[in-house]
């Protein structure tokens, strides 16, 4: 019998991040390729990049709550919001620096996450759904009414990030800062799925009273997927007001919450691949869609008139038919289309 | 007290029931749906949008009377739900709940930006016979929007109890509800059912889309009333009439109160979110509600 690389003849085999060389080199590949990145890319290029690595770090943390404990988040701009808005008041007003406040704004959001996880606790299911909802709409109201603390709906000046006398200011050398946290929180999510921790969310995702019965914590692991992944959230918002330098309530409304959810629909639930496709995809897809709205001007005027009610449409679409078509997602269609051709030409 | 606070009081109240007969129809719809396909109906507030801006087509821009753009609009927007359902709900039927959540979300937008697209974002008035000058009930003025209001929503939760209750089609609904497949079995039109439910949301959704524009606006941010009934839904429990129609005036009540004693202290729109603090109460102290049932889980 040949042993071909499907065969694993040992948990630990079948748990390695590395399944093949290939990888190895494909991965080696990949990161060389992001590091020349930013110096034969444009400024328009590098931005889009750059929104979408922040997209990935809050698509990890969505998908550690929703894709693999299964606590639905409709709240999770909410966390985002904490995080900028802790990041961007200790920097323009304290004057601490990047470094310090970046941890500082996963702290608090992390906080806000047990705050939420304690009511979620009796709950499941539509319940989750509804209290984060609740959630996000409370935080909202807040930015925009506690004009002291945030300014309301001026928005807040962020000074940029520094190191010594380095200066991060263009979108360019900000990258590389977005760029080591994206890895830095794909390679911690990946390896949270692979601990007792990241089994016991799947446990409870898949059954939560069989998961009670075989001996996990629930309300230990629930909270510690809330904290987690509000954490996510917190890092992925500093990080999104000192790229952009300004923040208003406007960048995390309850769409923004479902740009999540519909990310890691999209990308497909419960994968760290998803997470990453799924961010990519919804990030670029505004900008798709803009170039084809643009390119439809003169038979369809109105695209471009009201071009936010075809984003909304089409968002809506892409998360029904996904539901309804493709339930793993991108992830799922990529698993697929490799399968099969490691197979060819049998069907399995 | 004076005798004005006393009336202001008062005011309060009565607009609040009003406000809260909005939040009671759509609570009816969604429960509606929920009692017979188990499907959380997230675009309940769309629903209503959409009848409001059928009501605007028929009965501002093409000028017609009233009660006909009124009927017409309960035809259309039955028509949309059966599309809606046999295209978009059914496949869903079955699984888990995340799913059919999230698919009732993504209907939300579509519909959302579809009003978007046709209709565009402008606040329009909508043309309605309801007389001007309110109605003088011991020196508290009601409007006849609002009476009509209490109204219909009165009518409509009675029958749709005895619906339920007494009627054949209705126990098919609960049977189903209950548990699908036996109902399947036993000879019931399981599919018939679900869609069924479906246009009687829909065309309940249609009634409070009609009445909330005649007293405020049609407009696209309408459809964010729908979001301010969840509270109502939970806090009445989620498979209970009596509880929707409790729940929604409650809620309704609340709210106005806290936006016309607590805004000046807490600094304006508080009115808006007090619904989502009183569900986050709720689901600390009684998460199924005033009249649902707890729900027993077996493995």
């Amino acid at each position: 019998m040949t042993v071909t690389r499907h065969c694993k003849t040992s948990y630990r085999e079948d748990m390695k991040i590395f399944q093949s060389p290939s990888i190895k080199v494909s991965l080696t590949v990949l990161i060389i390729g992001l590091l020349v990145f930013p110096f034969v890319a444009n400024d328009y290029l590098i931005y889009i990049i750059n929104l979408s690595g922040i997209a990935i770090i809050g698509a990890m943390g969505i998908n550690i709550l929703t894709g693999y404990t299964g606590q639905v988040s409709l709240g999770h701009a909410a966390f985002l919001a904490i995080g900028a808005y802790t990041s961007a008041i200790l920097s323009s007003r304290v004057g601490l620096s990047f470094w310090i406040t970046m941890p500082l704004a996963g702290g608090v959001a992390a906080l806000a996450g047990l705050i939420v996880a304690i009511p979620s606790l009796r709950l499941k299911g539509f319940y989750i759904v509804i209290t984060t909802m609740a959630f996000q709409f409370i935080v909202e109201h807040v930015i925009y009414r506690w004009d002291g603390l945030t300014l309301g709906d001026k928005g807040i000046g962020v000074p940029p990030v520094t190191i010594g006398t380095f200066v991060f200011d263009s979108g360019e050398r900000f990258y590389f800062i977005i760029l080591f946290m994206a890895i830095l929180a794909i390679l911690y999510a990946k390896n949270l799925t692979r601990t007792k921790t990241g089994r016991a969310f799947v446990a409870i995702r898949d059954r939560d009273i069989s998961a009670e019965v075989i001996g996990v914590n629930l309300t230990q692991y629930k909270v510690t997927s809330f904290v987690i992944s509000s954490f996510y959230a917190g890092v992925a918002g500093s990080l999104c007001a000192h790229h952009a330098g300004f923040i208003g309530p406007e960048h995390f409304t309850f769409f923004v919450s479902i740009e999540y959810v519909a990310m890691i629909i999209v990308g497909g639930m419960g994968t760290i691949l998803g997470a990453i496709y799924g961010a990519l995809f919804m990030t670029l897809l505004p900008e798709g869609l803009r170039v084809l709205s643009d390119a439809l001007r003169g038979t369809f005027p109105v695209l471009v008139v009201r071009f936010a009610a075809l984003q909304t449409v089409v968002y809506g679409l892409i998360i029904v038919l996904f539901l309804i078509i493709e339930p793993e997602g991108l992830s799922g269609i990529w698993r697929k289309i490799k399968v099969y051709w490691k197979n060819w030409p049998y069907t399995y | 007290m004076t005798m004005e606070k006393i009336q202001l009081f008062i005011q309060i109240i009565v607009s609040g029931l009003a406000l809260g007969s909005i939040y009671a129809l759509i609570a009816l719809g969604f429960v509606v749906i929920y009692k017979a396909t188990d499907v959380f109906n997230f675009a309940q507030g769309e629903l209503m949008m959409v009848g409001a801006y059928l009501c605007f087509t028929f009965s501002t821009q093409l000028q017609l009377p009233f009660l006909y753009s009124f009927l017409l609009t309960l035809v259309f927007s039955a028509i949309l739900s059966i599309i809606i359902e046999v295209l978009i709900i059914r496949p869903m039927v079955g699984e888990p709940m995340f799913s059919a959540v999230m698919v009732t979300l993504g209907l939300s937008f579509i519909l959302q930006g579809i009003v978007g697209l046709i209709w565009g974002y402008d606040e329009h008035k909508l043309r309605n016979p309801f007389p001007d000058q309110p109605v003088s009930i011991g020196g508290v003025a009601i409007s006849y929007e609002h009476l009509w209001t209490f109204v219909t929503t009165a009518i409509l939760m009675t029958i749709f109890f005895l619906f339920f209750k007494h009627s054949k089609m209705g126990m098919g609904m609960r049977a189903t509800a209950e548990d699908t497949d036996t109902a399947f079995l036993m000879g019931i039109d399981v599919k018939r059912i679900f869609t069924l439910s479906w246009v009687i949301a829909a065309v309940i959704a249609s009634v409070g889309g009609i009445f909330l524009a005649s007293v405020s606006y049609v407009k696209p941010i309408m459809s964010f009333v729908g979001l301010r009934a969840f509270p109502a839904i939970i806090l009445g429990g989620m498979d209970s009439i009596p509880g929707a129609i409790l729940g929604g005036l409650i809620i309704g009540v609340t709210e106005n109160l806290t936006g016309g004693y607590l805004d000046h202290l807490l600094g304006g729109g508080v009115k808006e979110i007090t619904a989502f603090v009183v569900v986050i109460l709720i689901m600390m102290i009684r998460p199924y509600g005033l009249f649902g049932t707890e729900q027993i889980e077996r493995v």
